[in-house]
């Protein structure tokens, strides 16, 4: 009975044929009722009920999820981490995942493959560079990681870009974040799951919500495809799906979806050891464990639930990497995919109680949520567990839209979401 | 490469659209009178149904706006039409 993962442990089950390594985790039948029901087994839900359970020692807990673990987002982004933001708030939240994520593996004891290789924000124009100095002081300040690249830094980190002067797109140098990187998005969901069921919490899939039970004004548990489910308070984690959850639950959230799209090369040797993001052309790329390169760029253009993506902003995606590196042309693609992702007004996540008390919200994270899992599971751990908010979330709420006070970060750092 | 239907042009490549927003978001009148809630709701909260949707698009070649009806999981659109009087035909067949 082997549960814990470690040399020792491989070492012992070499020995034993591999017969002795236990489920990941659970798949208990559901309770009636619960302390706190999580909709939603995605990274966040699960980090979320992992938090609840360690941080805060509540052990009656639910995950529910209407497909299967991270079968939404969270299997679908480009597995980048990092905190590059420009405004306090928001570098106060991704630092604090990207934190977490440095000793995330020990902590889970599951390895999540976190590399941090570094990520190089390039600018392709004098005007460029100087936003890219103005960022690299923010971060600074901020108290992140930052350094001003110019293009003999360029170079060095990425040998096989076109650095001509004459090329489409010149480079003049860039936005350099040391301890940014990438980590393996599957294993995060399942290191949280197998971790959060070791603590007692109820893992249920194929469990979709069909509507919320409301008592009294106040959110009392959802009836799903397999029965009621009460619980004292709920919380939605539900990338994709969040407006139309929200419509059920009677009110309406400043969120529109969209598909953002991603594909893979074919496996080469080790090309690009960073992770490279250009604005400019739409596009970003790094090169996973395996050799593949996995490309990633802006959202689509039309407001979408289906998960596929369509091929003008493929496109745009794909040209913008070959014009910066020649050489990735003879490289045939092979798979391409989409997630539908919550965009807000500000660019920003939403975090705080719901317009219906007792339902929490974790979404709005746009086009960079997987970053920032441990960080959303820590905060809507603390709202759950404690009702109130914690210092790091206080800003997100979603009374911000009503007071005005947006934290517009597609205005300041020049995100793509 | 998806056709959406301009209801003055035709059907046209979706590159040259522009999204709206929701068909119906009426701004709301007097100044005084306006709450905080209504002015969020106008200004950030979206219906973003999925499903059956009813929009607001621009054709930026001809600058046109006019109303959408379409599905946002499969894309299919039902029909479009101009926000004014004798505005055209799309001329796809729905």
């Amino acid at each position: 009975m082997t549960r814990r993962y470690s040399a020792f442990a491989l070492f012992k089950e070499g020995l034993n044929a591999q017969k002795g390594w236990q489920k990941a985790w659970r798949s208990p039948e559901q309770k009636p009722r619960y302390d706190i029901l999580i909709i939603g087994g995605g990274g966040h839900g699960l980090a979320t009920a992992y938090y609840l359970a360690k941080n805060h020692n509540i052990r009656n807990i639910a995950v529910i999820e209407k497909g299967w673990l991270g079968g939404g987002n969270t299997g679908r982004n480009t597995t980048v981490v990092r905190s590059n933001y420009f405004f306090p708030e928001s570098t106060a939240l991704y630092e604090m995942a990207l934190r977490l994520y440095e000793t995330l593996g020990r902590d889970l004891n599951y390895n999540i493959m976190l590399s941090q290789r570094g990520i190089i924000t390039l600018a392709h124009s004098e005007a460029e560079m100087e936003m890219a100095a103005r960022t690299v002081n923010a971060m600074q300040i901020n108290g992140t990681d930052a350094e001003l690249f110019d293009v003999e830094d360029v170079r060095r980190v990425l040998p096989l870009i076109n650095l001509s002067p004459e090329a489409r797109y010149p480079v003049f140098g860039g936005v350099w974040q040391g301890r940014a990187g990438t980590a393996r998005h599957d294993a995060v969901a399942w290191g949280y799951a197998r971790a959060a069921d070791r603590l007692g919490v109820d893992i249920i899939q194929s469990c979709e919500v069909e509507e919320f039970l409301v008592e009294g004004g106040r959110c009392r548990g959802v009836r799903t495809s397999r029965g009621e489910i009460r619980a004292d308070r709920v919380g939605m984690v539900v990338a994709g799906n969040s407006s139309h959850l929200a419509a059920k639950a009677g009110f309406r959230l400043p969120i529109t979806s969209y598909a953002l799209q991603a594909c893979v090369s074919e496996p080469i040797k080790p090309a690009l050891d960073t992770v490279v993001l250009s604005p400019a052309t739409g596009t970003y790329a790094s090169q996973s464990d395996k050799g593949e390169l996995v490309i990633g760029g802006g959202l689509d253009r039309v407001p979408s639930y289906g998960q596929r993506g369509n091929l003008p902003v493929l496109e745009h995606v794909v040209s913008g990497l070959l014009e910066m590196f020649p050489s990735f042309r003879q490289l045939r693609l092979m798979r391409q995919w989409a997630g539908i992702v919550d965009v807000t007004p500000d660019s920003s996540p939403i975090l705080g109680e719901s317009p219906l008390p007792g339902l929490f919200l974790n979404c709005g994270w746009g086009t960079g949520g997987f970053k920032a899992i441990p960080a959303g599971g820590t905060l809507l751990a603390h709202l759950l567990a404690t009702g109130k908010h914690h210092d790091v979330s206080r800003p997100f709420d979603l009374e911000r839209f009503a007071r005005g006070r947006l934290i517009d970060e597609a205005a300041g750092s020049g995100i793509a979401h | 490469m998806q056709l959406f239907p301009c209801p003055f042009c035709g059907p046209r490549n979706e590159s040259e659209f522009h999204f709206g927003g929701d068909a119906g978001n009426q701004r709301p009148e007097g100044f005084r009178d306006v709450t905080d809630g209504q002015w969020t709701a106008y200004l950030h909260e979206r219906n973003n149904p999925k499903g059956p949707a009813n929009e607001i698009w621009m054709h930026l070649t001809c600058g046109e706006v006019f109303r959408m009806e379409r599905d946002t999981v499969h894309h299919r659109v039902m029909r479009s039409m101009a926000l004014v009087e004798g505005g055209g035909d799309d001329g796809m067949a729905h």
